[in-house]
Formats: structure tokens, C-alpha cells, sequence
């Protein structure tokens, strides 16, 4: 690990508009004047991953667009998902409030790098950046400070209108569900598609301007940079930190002014991620970290469950949710995921009458890698990860006790497909 | 080798794909096909007929047989 201790790079604008963006960040360097690879190259050497949950290299997804664009794709558009679609993550629609200037710049150098011609901002309807973004977009326009237009879509905030293919689909007049299609070879009207989360856009702005050692300076060998991640549950100021990536949970924490009760676990990247207990607090914020002891970085989100929360409980919300959320196109996710819902709110409630865990261990494995999309793996390893961290609740329960009513999992009223 | 894949979008659970093929197809408990990996199963030159089989036999053209 190179860097714990992070200065902020992403959330350093105090105020959104253009004039305190160039005081912030600097002009972008200029435009080559014929395409060239070189922004790509750059992308590569910096090690940049995908923010929006998949930690997938940047530039290995910007060299499938070039390839399918130049093998008869025709010319490429560009995507940012700012659709923050865990209900536990803000950190696309804080960075857009703060930063819309530093996303649009990184939208555009994308573009340029795979030599799109078009580009799109996908903010959900109901976000508050929206007039941010707008009025960011007049600025520019007026200045005519960019070489492609820029379009602002507003899509329905779903959980799984931000998935990539349903994103998709959605801009292509469909409902916005996942689809079996590959949006690099045939995605915004059948023309290869470069899909990237706004803060790896960002992150890409900031690459162009200060290069790719600069940007390995932060982070860990695997997954340079700093990043993202939003904080909430038992913390006493929730929000969104910057830090880099392999400051330790603990770390980020007290960047957050430290616990506000006892903690007895996390949840690490949202509803499509995994419980962790609290003894692994010291654990650094890294895909390959997290992932080595069963938790998730995903998008960036960290819930902290208070001692007097039930794991079971709110894993068993989470559930309805992800059930409620899903796309009703795939068989085993439509009927698993309401049946392990159904199972997980029964092992929730404290009886002393005999109950089986086993039924959601079954429906859970049932139910993982048989969908169109990733909503049944991500529920499916929740529920795994809570049997295991919430054991000695499940023995409460069994003995009539439980732990407690406290809710700190959102789960927004948001219109479903079904 | 090839594999036996399941478009989980086209699939409807009509369950043809396990009547023309019982040893090589089993379903879950709402009738959809389990394969070994998800959505795809390896498939041996000694299943390849069955596996062909199966594909025929979906009204919804969900299965395909592929290279891996």
C-alpha cells in the first residue's frame, strides 16, 4: 500500500460553477488535433478501475469500444452513469453537485479517447445535481469550451435502471432492464457504447491533466487513485469521504468524526455486497482486500450496523427490496428472490417455535449466477454473508431474542418493474 | 468442447427441455433448467446428442449449444 493519509482530489470545489473549477483543477490540456491514442495509454499506465461497482479496467473497456467501432461498430457514443443506484450510495450525485465541470471534462476526454461523437450524462429524475448539471452544461456551451455535444437524460431511479445494459436500453426507448447484449459492441442505437460511472470520469479528468504517475501516487498496487465511498448508519457525520483506496475501515471512520453507538457489523458495497463483522474494522478499503475476506468495495458504500440493529432484519428488508427492484424477466430471480425474501423475514422474527436457516441457504445458492444481470449473485451473497456474521443472532433468535428494531438500511419507495 | 447456455431472458420454464433430455437437464422448483455453471454447462461429445435435443425441443429458443 502506497498512501493512507489522502488529501481530497475529486471533492476539493467548494462551489460548482466554471470559474471555480479552473481555479481548482487548471484548464484541461488541449485538444490533439487527430485522433490519437495517447489519453488511452495514459488511462492504462494510471491503473484506473471502474467506480461504479465492477472495478474493471477503464481502459481494457475503452479498447473493446475502439475495437468494435473499428470493425464496422461505426462511431462510438460515450455514457456516464451518475444513476447511484444502491439506496445507500450519494456519492455520483454529491460529486456532480460539487464537481459537474471536473465529470463533464473527463465525459469528453473519454470521448475523445475512443473517438465518439457523442455524449450522454444519465442523472435519476428525482436527483438534486439536476440543475447543477444543467446549468454546468450552459456554461460550457456558451463558452464553447467542448469539441462534442452534450446531452443530459434524466431516466426513472430504479435499482437497476443505472445497470449498464438496462441503462442502455432505456436510452434506446425500452424499458430500462438488463438485456443479454453487449453495450461495448452494439449498445446506444446498435453503436459501440463506452458506459463509465461519472467518478471514474472525473478521475479520468484528473489523469489527463496531472498524468498517470501522479495518479498511482494514491491508492494500492492493484487499484490505484483515491476514491469515493459513502458512510452512514452508527457514524456521527454520514456522507461522502474521499480517501485513498486502501485506507483502512477504521480510517474511514474517523473521517467521518467516528462511531455514534457500538458497531457490531458492516455492510460494504451496498445491497449487491456483503456483511463483514466489526472485528475486521482495520481491513483496507480495496476490491482485492474486501474481497479476500468475503465483503465488496462495489460503488463505494459503507453502512455501519449499530448494537441495537437486528442483521437479520435488515438483511431480510434488503431482500424485499432487491425482490421488489428486480427486472421480473429472469425465472430464477423472479421466483427466488420473493421466496428467499419470504424466508429471510421468517428467520428474522424471534421464535421459539423450530425454524430452518437452511431454507435460505438452499434458495440463495438457487438463485446465484442464473440471471441476465447481477441483482440475484449480489442477493445472494448478502444473505450468504449474513447467515455467517449474524450466527449468534440466529441462535437468539431461536431462543426468542433479538438484538433489536433499529433500521439503518434505506429502502426508498421507488416504482418497480413488476 | 461445448457448452450448453441458457438465455434466462427467453426462458419461460416451460420445462421441454428436460422432457426431451431427463438425464442431462434437471429443472429447479419453479421449473426453469439447471446447468452446471448458472447459465451454461459443459457438454461432452457423449451428451452432445442430448444436449442437442434439448435445444430442439424449447418452444422459446432460450437453449443453444456453443464452442466454450
Amino acid at each position: 500500500m502506497l498512501t493512507t493519509a489522502q488529501r481530497p482530489r475529486l471533492l476539493t470545489s467548494t462551489e460548482p460553477g466554471w470559474h471555480a473549477h479552473i481555479r481548482a483543477h487548471g484548464p484541461l490540456p488541449p485538444w490533439p488535433a487527430a485522433p490519437s491514442n495517447r489519453l488511452l495509454l495514459e488511462v492504462e499506465a494510471a491503473g484506473l478501475r471502474g467506480r461504479g461497482g465492477g472495478w474493471f479496467p477503464t481502459a481494457a473497456k475503452m479498447r473493446a469500444v475502439m475495437t468494435a467501432s473499428h470493425n464496422g461498430g461505426g462511431p462510438a457514443v460515450v455514457v456516464a452513469n451518475a444513476m447511484d443506484s444502491e439506496p445507500a450510495s450519494l456519492k455520483d450525485a454529491t460529486l456532480l453537485a460539487a464537481s459537474p465541470h471536473l465529470v463533464l471534462d473527463g465525459l469528453v476526454c473519454a470521448a475523445q479517447a475512443v473517438w465518439a461523437q457523442e455524449a450522454i450524462l444519465c442523472l435519476p429524475q428525482d436527483n438534486p445535481a439536476v440543475p447543477v448539471v444543467a446549468s454546468a452544461l450552459a456554461e460550457r456551451s456558451s463558452r464553447g469550451a467542448d469539441p462534442l455535444p452534450i446531452r443530459l437524460v434524466c431516466p426513472p431511479h430504479r435499482y437497476l435502471s443505472g445497470e449498464e445494459s438496462a441503462l442502455v436500453q432505456w436510452l434506446n426507448g425500452e424499458e430500462a432492464r438488463p438485456s443479454m447484449g453487449k453495450p461495448y459492441a452494439a449498445g446506444v442505437q446498435g453503436r459501440p457504447t463506452l458506459v463509465q460511472n461519472v467518478e471514474t470520469l472525473a478521475q479520468l479528468a484528473l489523469i489527463v491533466r496531472h498524468g498517470a504517475a501522479w495518479f498511482r501516487s494514491a491508492g494500492t498496487q492493484a487499484a490505484t487513485g483515491t476514491t469515493l465511498v459513502s458512510v452512514s448508519g452508527a457514524v456521527n457525520r454520514p456522507g461522502v469521504v474521499e480517501i485513498g483506496v486502501g485506507t483502512s475501515i477504521v480510517e474511514i471512520v474517523n473521517r467521518c468524526e467516528g462511531v455514534s453507538a457500538p458497531v457490531q457489523a458492516v455492510l460494504t458495497g451496498g445491497y449487491g455486497g456483503a456483511w463483514l463483522p466489526a472485528a475486521l474494522g482495520e481491513l483496507p478499503w480495496s476490491p482485492e482486500d474486501l474481497a479476500a475476506h468475503g465483503g465488496s468495495a462495489g460503488a463505494g458504500v459503507l453502512v455501519l450496523l449499530p448494537g441495537d440493529s437486528c442483521g437479520i432484519v435488515e438483511t431480510a428488508r434488503a431482500v424485499s427490496y432487491l425482490a421488489e427492484q428486480g427486472a421480473q424477466q429472469c425465472g430464477p430471480c423472479r421466483f427466488g428472490l420473493p421466496a428467499l425474501a419470504a424466508h429471510m423475514h421468517e428467520i428474522a422474527q424471534p421464535a421459539t417455535s423450530p425454524f430452518d436457516q437452511r431454507g435460505a441457504a438452499h434458495l440463495s445458492s438457487r438463485i446465484r449466477g442464473r440471471g441476465a444481470c447481477r441483482l440475484p449473485d449480489g442477493a445472494s451473497r448478502l444473505v450468504d454473508s449474513a447467515l455467517e456474521v449474524f450466527a449468534d443472532e440466529l441462535s437468539a433468535h431461536r431462543r426468542g431474542q433479538c438484538s433489536g428494531g433499529r433500521q439503518v438500511l434505506p429502502t426508498p419507495r421507488r416504482k418497480g418493474l413488476a | 468442447m461445448r457448452e450448453l447456455r441458457v438465455d434466462p431472458i427467453q426462458c419461460q420454464g416451460r420445462g421441454l427441455c428436460a422432457a426431451a433430455a431427463p438425464a442431462l437437464v434437471s429443472l429447479d422448483e419453479w421449473g426453469y433448467p439447471l446447468l452446471a455453471d448458472g447459465t451454461r454447462e459443459p457438454i461432452t461429445s457423449a451428451d452432445e446428442r442430448a444436449a442437442k435435443r434439448a435445444v430442439r425441443a424449447c418452444p422459446r429458443l432460450a437453449l443453444a449449444l456453443s464452442p466454450r
